[in-house]
């Protein structure tokens, strides 16, 4: 009964979508107070039922009612509760229900924060996010309802993926969709300005915090995903650039520049047309990525089950959405843009080559990622791209960028006296170039070149980002009064400083070694002693396992036990590695069960990672810095004006 | 300096850079392609020389073979048409498995053995490597496996 | 001109999208490749009397379904109540491959829900499986009088698919021996 309750409150969404959609759109054109107020009641009744179908599944789940076969597909009656509640969004249907959630949440959200707008506008905005939800409930009903029946049901249910068996996991989806589906906003935004062709200042002051909050939530998602590749899957390997990745990574690198753009039309009134390409871009990134993940067409190690009518169905849904965005930017965009130019030593020319260099850095992972399967279609030949690939043409426009950062957050809107900035620049250049040259040598007694620039680029952003806040903590005693702009811009710019000195150490300083060890031997890796001390057989909830007891030493004095798995779970019988590891902030011990080699010996991988938590923690302060922004008054200020 | 020449200087300096940048890219393109290569097809000679590729098929049952304590592991590759000796030396993904659908990376040796510097298995076990399956699919008929696979059971 | 620029690249996207979406190259479609062509063949003890046999001489000369199966997959859960119901109407005989499955889960489900299967051969290890190209369980072959594959349905099949793939097939099998 609850499943249909739920199959049924999806079908009333899907009536309420196309109410949402059409009524308000229609009455924003012809000027009917009445219709346009259809939206908000409209899109909030659609929450509720997308709710109740989203709780039916979630009920289904924890009274594991293994006659709904999505359930059957992917619980088991052993399964702990927590991973019962996550299961719900661990394969294709229940994510889609989930996005659909998410993405009407994010409507009322809009709802409420856009009665100050004028009508029409909001009506808009709101018209499209319905017509987006109605693509992917009609979606969901037609090829992925997750309510089917399986009669007469199984006594036990096919166990989650292992893999999916992770606390990581279970919270980085609905971060990344929020993301991914916040988007949505800022495309519903620019669809709305491009319909009404009237695009101002105020427009761009509207659509910031919408789109900030996206990123942020995209920016913590990503690294979620990235931390839990690293302990579950990675053997240590934190960025694999796989398609699945890169689908996430291509919408966040566009939606950073959308928020720089964003600024320069806010402060300026320029890059109109570009700053409604980046909104329509970054949500069709998060639309494409979709696309690829669940239609097959890619292959990767994360793809969803596959099924071509599903592909089929996203793909006409994408030419429609995207190819109509698009056909109303030509037409629409030319007639916004102003003729006003811009000073080469201003802030606006640091942002507009921020924007160019991340739309450089995109094109080049979209061209890595889609190349098999152009070359494919075209000659035939199999390939594949490796990451190598991917790590150069990502580093190529980001280092200058990174150096830029600095000065341009220092630089002036429309004139910089280039004697100032000079004097500004000077002495952090200098400490940064001094430690960056020293720091390698003293902590790790090695460098090179390349490691040289990077640990100077990453010291360079976080000085440069430091200086606000601390001159204005000088002279004021406190940082919080500062305005919240600049302090989310500079927590952010700190956090990217973090991120590329972690990445830079990382790479050139991690230590790893396989090797086959026997209970009661030691081997050496990177100054640290570890031992085996034994291997035992243990239990879990729903699986088996054998666990090694390391010991950890360095120089004979204890460092840390830690103990990994190699699971087997009973319903899958599939094999799953549990790393362990020892973190700390400067630095993580890996240890990871390999295979049986006989004899009793075992291979093992011993990693020692500096400064990998900076990686993350970067992008965690990154998404503060975020936060910080959208909290900023000017921005709640808009939700009152009249 | 003038301000033309000053423009024309940034202007050349960003060109010469997107310049190299751009070698750099293709050159790096041109690198990390990696072709998919048909079991059959490397022991005919057909593959890419002095290049890495990646070759994909199922693990023969009773080919897997490791000297007791070391880490070097030696195993059959089949397209169910002709096999190929796979070396590795490292671990082995959790779902390697004889009879499972296996894509691994390296080069061939001198000794017609395939030097792997990466295995790779899917993380589903009810999947199999379209690649692969893919491979298979062109050679299955032509041949009854069952012998063939017999012949290497101990 | 230049505003324009973006729906070009996008349409040659989609071009190459959809060329990707094409059947034909559809890596995961999985068309049984001996479609057409003589089913392997194979002997393997009965799940039910392992010291008999079941093997592919036993089903020469008839149409017959072939159904991979095994305890650990849903879908063939599904599919079970179906395949009784083909059983009992008796037009067509169902083997049954045992697939990568224990003995005693295989018994205990067949005598829990029924058995729809004329034999079922127990393919432990799952080198029949390999041999028929199962991807995965479900699968059914359906086989023809000389042996033949006429037709593979991966997932587990139901009233409607059997209608719609499998009876005009048979119904053509028949008529072309006569």
């Amino acid at each position: 009964m609850i499943p249909e309750i739920g199959h049924f409150a999806l079908i009333l969404a899907l009536g309420l979508a196309i109410c949402q959609s059409v009524l308000p759109l229609l009455g924003a054109h012809r000027g009917s107070t009445a219709m346009m107020a259809v939206a908000r009641p409209a899109a909030t009744a659609q929450f509720v039922f997308i709710l109740i179908a989203f709780v039916c599944l979630t009920w289904a789940f924890l009274d594991s009612d293994f006659s709904v076969l999505y359930v059957a597909n992917h619980s088991q009656l052993s399964l702990p509760t927590i991973y019962k509640i996550s299961a719900v969004w661990g394969a294709h249907e229940g994510s889609l229900l989930l996005w659909v959630l998410l993405l009407s949440g994010w409507t009322i959200l809009v709802c409420r924060y856009s009665r100050g707008l004028p009508a029409p506008f909001s009506s808009r905005v709101i018209g499209v996010l319905g017509i987006l939800s109605l693509g992917f409930l009609l979606f969901t009903l037609l090829t992925s309802n997750p309510f089917e029946r399986l009669i007469p049901a199984p006594a036990d249910g096919s166990d989650l993926n292992p893999l999916l068996q992770d606390p990581g996991l279970a919270i980085h989806p609905p971060i990344l969709y929020m993301g991914y589906v916040g988007f949505a906003v800022a495309f519903a935004f620019a669809i709305a300005a491009m319909i009404s062709g009237n695009l101002d200042q105020k427009w761009a002051r509207w659509t910031r915090p919408w789109t900030t909050a996206a990123w942020l939530f995209l920016t913590i998602g990503i690294a979620l995903g990235s931390w839990w590749a690293y302990y579950e899957l990675g053997w240590g390997g934190w960025w694999f650039w796989d398609p699945v990745e890169n689908a996430s990574f291509m919408p966040w690198l566009i939606g950073t520049a959308l928020i720089h753009s964003l600024a320069v039309t806010e402060k300026r009134g320029l890059f109109k047309s570009w700053t409604l390409l980046l909104a329509i871009s970054a949500f069709s990134l998060s639309l494409l990525g979709t696309f690829l993940v669940r239609s097959g067409i890619l292959i990767s190690v994360h793809a969803f089950a596959v099924d071509p009518e599903r592909g089929l169905f996203i793909l006409t849904f994408l030419s429609i959405v995207i190819g109509g965005a698009l056909i109303l930017y030509a037409w629409r965009a030319p007639g916004l843009d102003s003729e006003a130019g811009f000073k080469p030593l201003s802030r606006e020319t640091f942002l507009l080559l921020n924007n160019v260099l991340l739309v450089i850095a995109t094109i080049l992972i979209l061209g890595g990622t889609l190349a098999p399967l152009i070359v494919e279609v075209f000659t035939g030949e199999k390939i594949s791209v490796g990451p190598p690939y991917f790590d150069l043409a990502f580093i190529i426009p980001m280092l200058p960028l990174v150096f830029l950062v600095g000065i341009g957050m220092h630089t002036a809107w429309g004139m910089q006296a280039p004697s100032k900035l000079a004097q500004l620049i000077k002495k952090p250049a200098i400490v940064a170039i001094v430690l960056g040259i020293a720091l390698p040598f003293l902590i790790y007694g090695s460098s090179g070149a390349l490691l040289v620039v990077g640990v100077v680029a990453g010291i360079w952003i976080m000085i440069m980002a430091a200086i606000q806040p601390i001159g204005y903590w000088r002279k004021n005693g406190t940082i919080l009064s500062m305005p919240r702009g600049i302090l989310g811009m500079s927590i952010a710019h700190f956090g990217v400083g973090m991120f590329v000195f972690g990445v830079v150490i990382v790479s050139s300083f991690s230590i790893e070694a396989d090797r086959g060890l026997r209970p009661g031997e030691t081997v050496n890796v990177a100054g640290y002693d570890f031992t085996l001390k034994s291997l035992d057989d243990i239990r879990g909830p729903n699986y088996t396992a054998i666990e090694g007891n390391f010991e950890v030493r360095k120089n004979g004095a204890f460092i840390s036990d830690l103990r990994p798995q190699k699971r087997t779970y009973l319903v899958q019988q599939s094999p799953m590695t549990e790393a362990a590891i020892d973190a700390e902030l400067e630095r993580d011990i890996f240890v990871a069960l390999g295979d049986p080699l006989g004899d009793g010996a075992w291979s093992v991988r011993l990693q020692y990672k500096p400064m990998i938590r900076l990686i993350w923690l970067g992008a965690f302060v990154m998404a503060l810095g975020g936060i910080v922004a959208t909290s900023d008054r000017r921005y709640r200020a808009t939700g009152r004006e009249h | 300096m003038k301000p033309r020449q000053q423009r024309m200087l940034a202007v050349g300096l960003v060109a010469i850079g997107i310049g190299i940048g751009v070698a750099l890219t293709l050159t790096a393109f041109e690198e990390n392609m990696m072709f998919f290569i048909d079991i059959s097809d490397v022991n005919e000679g057909k593959y890419p020389a002095n290049r890495n590729f990646r070759v994909g098929g199922l693990v023969v049952e009773g080919s897997v073979e490791r000297e007791t304590g070391a880490l070097e592991i030696q195993f059959d590759l089949t397209d169910l048409n002709t096999e190929l000796t796979v070396i590795y030396s490292g671990i082995l993904p959790d779902l390697f498995r004889e009879g499972q659908g296996i894509v691994a990376h390296g080069r061939l040796g001198t000794d017609g053995r395939f030097i792997a510097d990466e295995v790779l298995a899917k993380h589903d076990e009810k999947y199999m490597p379209p690649e692969v399956a893919e491979s298979l699919k062109q050679y299955r008929p032509a041949v009854a496996p069952e012998t063939d696979m017999e012949a290497k059971q101990p | 001109m230049r505003y324009l620029f973006p729906i070009i690249a996008f349409g040659l996207l989609i071009g190459v999208f959809i060329k990707g979406l094409d059947p034909e190259r559809d890596l995961n479609a999985l068309p049984s490749p001996f479609l057409g062509k003589d089913a392997p063949a194979f002997d393997l003890p009965k799940l039910k009397n392992p010291s008999e046999r079941v093997s592919s001489s036993d089903y020469q000369g008839v149409v017959s379904l072939v159904n991979v199966w095994a305890t650990w997959c849903v879908g063939c859960r599904q599919e079970h109540e179906f395949l009784k119901s083909l059983a009992q109407e008796e037009s067509v005989p169902i083997y049954g491959i045992n697939w990568r499955d224990r003995r005693e889960d295989a018994l205990e489900w067949l005598d829990v829900l029924g058995d729809p299967y004329i034999a079922s051969g127990y393919d432990h290890d799952g080198r029949v499986g390999i041999d028929w190209g199962v991807y995965g369980a479900p699968e059914t072959f359906l086989i023809g009088k000389d042996g033949t594959v006429l037709y593979k349905h991966l997932g587990p099949l139901d009233r409607v698919r059997w209608n719609q793939d499998f009876l005009p097939l048979i119904q053509e099998e028949l008529e072309n021996i006569k």
